[in-house]
């Protein structure tokens, strides 16, 4: 069995993951979430779709990944060892293909030809377009223009795999515009359409079907730990976007009380600036509400506006977070901090420099943190960094900000 | 009897639905959407939607997205669009007026408080497109306990299922949305609307209100048999000024 399927206890019936979660959407959309939310449960009961799942995962993506031993950079920092899941190895460059194949595996058991997408950094967006391919469905992705502008690889990459990519012009143009852009895509064509969503977001049975499409993130690096290493991480360290890649990693783990979690969101340009998306570290502007389908923290002022993001990758650069992560907080069984900008731009390079490895900017605020952290552990403990993707999409981004 | 079955029944009466125009708060400005709205009020229509501006409208096409998106430019707050309905009751507009808003806005306010502070203003009841029944327990006690009618919505894919649990809920009216889609005007209606009304009227008994892609008066003669009430909305903000909005509403207003 290569998901990890609903070993806890959350979510509940309604998708609630303690006080968050839920299912806020227009009418149009409930019976389309209905529906989805059985086609799931079956699927999750049918050993043809885990096998057929788990053979593309072998046979096209790549799976499983590495686990990587950081040699040099563990040297450098002079504390805990390092080591790093290769998610940059998967298929496409990201943790994103996990996600994209099993619910375009989904949509295909359901019927609907056609798929949309929402995409920031551009990595769901090349997965979906990558998944459509495959299995021959028509795929349509949405993307803030802000973003095309800065991810112009990723956006050439959809359209040779077939996509249509649709560039969204309201709002701040960014992820959030995305999703809202697909969601009123989904409500006009609900009836043929499946909605492709890349993370841990958005209504019920979304964030928990995201979560176990990741978990095979985890449960390889779980057992690669105790094969190679002979035992468990004191600390995973995850970036936190949406929070898909944190919780395909935190999920396997939720039980090893030894094993601390914790999730690293965008400083941007520092909290006191305002222009970040760390939706846990700024209560000014950041508090329980309901964006896109679910109840989590949001970043809006006092009058329930959404508040413009920023960050320097695009993929951190939203203003709501995972539910579960959200809850996961409550219990403290999570931890979450941020990166800034600067941060992750320093990381993006060291790694590059130590271990020939260019991360995808998002996945350098997981590394920052483990340079805050791991000169004050001792040598014999162990950080396990999700490396989520890799950096070939960012070199432009990361060029205009390092020759500044 | 509350004012919303007065409505109802007054346009009965007159043998032709009630007619609810959509109009946003601080579109173009503070000032004009009061007056337009006072305009349709003295034209004869029967009731209003009053929209509170959201930064992310998910169930709204173009036209009311850049029409609230003003709005919050002028910095519109919900304690204006209350102020707004406070504002309106003193100009001596009596019809029924729904305050619309998307969940966060109100969330952010307080549920109880926004309930509270909606019906001392003169509202009488909330529509909030992203809130089906499954999540409404804690808005539909705080309007009950305010008196304000909390209105839920049925859509061409509501399935017999959900349409008795919004039967088993709904006050006041059923938002019935056209088609699947977002708000805005279209140049036909669905063709499948009787049907899909005829599923509606076998299970739900309130009265059933017509709203997306209304945008003529022709649409409007062809929805008269079906439906108890219908919404106009993006053509409305679509007319630049508040003579062609008063123009409109009365053509729309005498369609039947």
């Amino acid at each position: 069995m290569y998901i990890q399927t609903n070993t806890s206890n959350v979510p509940d019936e309604r998708g609630y993951f303690g006080a968050y979660g839920g299912r806020f959407v227009p009418e149009t959309l409930m019976p389309a979430l209905e529906d989805l939310t059985t086609a799931y449960r079956e699927a999750m009961a049918d050993e043809e779709f885990h096998k057929r799942l788990a053979h593309l995962q072998t046979t096209y993506t790549g799976r499983p990944t590495p686990v990587s031993y950081a040699t040099r950079l563990t040297e450098h920092l002079g504390g805990a060892q390092i080591y790093l899941k290769r998610e940059d190895l998967a298929h496409t460059g990201a943790h994103k293909i996990n996600n994209a194949l099993g619910q375009a595996l989904l949509a295909q058991r359901m019927g609907k030809k056609r798929v949309i997408a929402e995409t920031g950094a551009g990595q769901h967006g090349v997965a979906s377009a990558t998944a459509a391919a495959l299995l021959g469905l028509e795929c349509h992705v949405y993307m803030g223009s802000v973003d095309i502008e800065r991810q112009k690889p990723n956006v050439f990459r959809m359209q040779l795999l077939g996509a249509n990519v649709i560039p969204v012009e309201s709002g701040t143009k960014t992820l959030k515009d995305a999703i809202n852009e697909a969601i009123r895509d989904w409500v006009t064509n609900v009836r043929t359409t499946f909605y492709l969503l890349g993370s841990a977001l958005g209504p019920h049975p979304y964030p928990m079907m995201v979560r176990d499409f990741q978990s095979v993130i985890g449960v390889e690096a779980r057992q690669q730990m105790l094969d190679q290493v002979g035992r468990l991480p004191d600390l995973c360290l995850a970036c936190v976007g949406g929070g898909s890649n944190a919780i395909g990693l935190f999920h396997a783990f939720r039980d090893d009380e030894t094993v601390d979690l914790i999730g690293v969101e965008a400083g941007g340009r520092g909290i006191a600036s305002g222009e970040h998306a760390a939706r846990f570290s700024d209560p000014d502007v950041s508090r329980p509400g309901v964006l896109q389908g679910t109840r989590s923290f949001v970043m809006q002022n006092e009058d329930g506006q959404i508040l413009n993001t920023h960050s320097v990758s695009a993929g951190l650069d939203y203003a709501s977070v995972g539910p579960e992560h959200a809850y996961l907080r409550d219990l403290e069984r999570a931890f979450y901090t941020y990166a800034t900008d600067e941060e992750a731009l320093h990381a993006f390079q060291l790694l590059s420099e130590l271990e020939g490895i260019i991360p995808a900017l998002e996945s350098a605020h997981a590394v920052a943190e483990a340079i805050k952290r791991a000169p004050t552990m001792p040598a014999d403990s162990i950080i396990l960094i999700n490396m989520s993707g890799r950096g070939d999409k960012d070199l432009d981004t990361a060029m205009k900000e390092l020759n500044r | 009897m509350s004012s919303l079955q007065a409505m109802f029944d007054n346009a009965r009466a007159e043998g032709r639905p009630a007619f609810l125009p959509y109009f946003p708060i601080g579109y173009p400005t503070y000032d004009e959407s009061l007056d337009a709205i006072h305009a349709m009020a003295q034209a004869g229509v029967d009731g209003f939607e009053i929209g509170i501006p959201f930064s992310d409208p998910l169930a709204d096409g173009p036209t009311i997205q850049a029409a609230t998106q003003q709005s919050l430019e002028n910095g519109t707050t919900v304690r204006a669009c209350l102020q707004a309905v406070r504002d309106l009751r003193e100009r001596g507009v009596t019809q029924p007026m729904m305050m619309m808003s998307y969940i966060n806005p109100l969330l952010a306010y307080g549920a109880d408080r926004f309930a509270v502070d909606a019906s001392a203003a003169g509202a009488n009841g909330l529509i909030v497109p992203d809130l089906p029944p499954e999540e409404a327990g804690l808005f539909a006690e705080a309007c009950q306990h305010a008196g304000l009618d909390l209105i839920f919505f049925l859509a061409p894919t509501s399935s017999p299922e959900r349409i008795r649990l919004v039967a088993d809920r709904a006050t006041g009216f059923i938002y019935v949305v056209s088609l699947t889609g977002v708000t805005g005007a279209r140049s036909q209606l669905p063709t499948d609307l009787t049907e899909f009304i005829g599923r509606v009227r076998q299970i739900a008994e309130q009265p059933l209100v017509l709203g997306f892609g209304i945008s003529q008066p022709d649409h409007v003669r062809q929805i008269a048999p079906l439906v108890d009430g219908y919404i106009v909305g993006s053509a409305l903000v679509r007319a630049r000024t508040v003579d062609q909005i008063r123009h409109l509403a009365r053509s729309l207003r005498a369609a039947v």
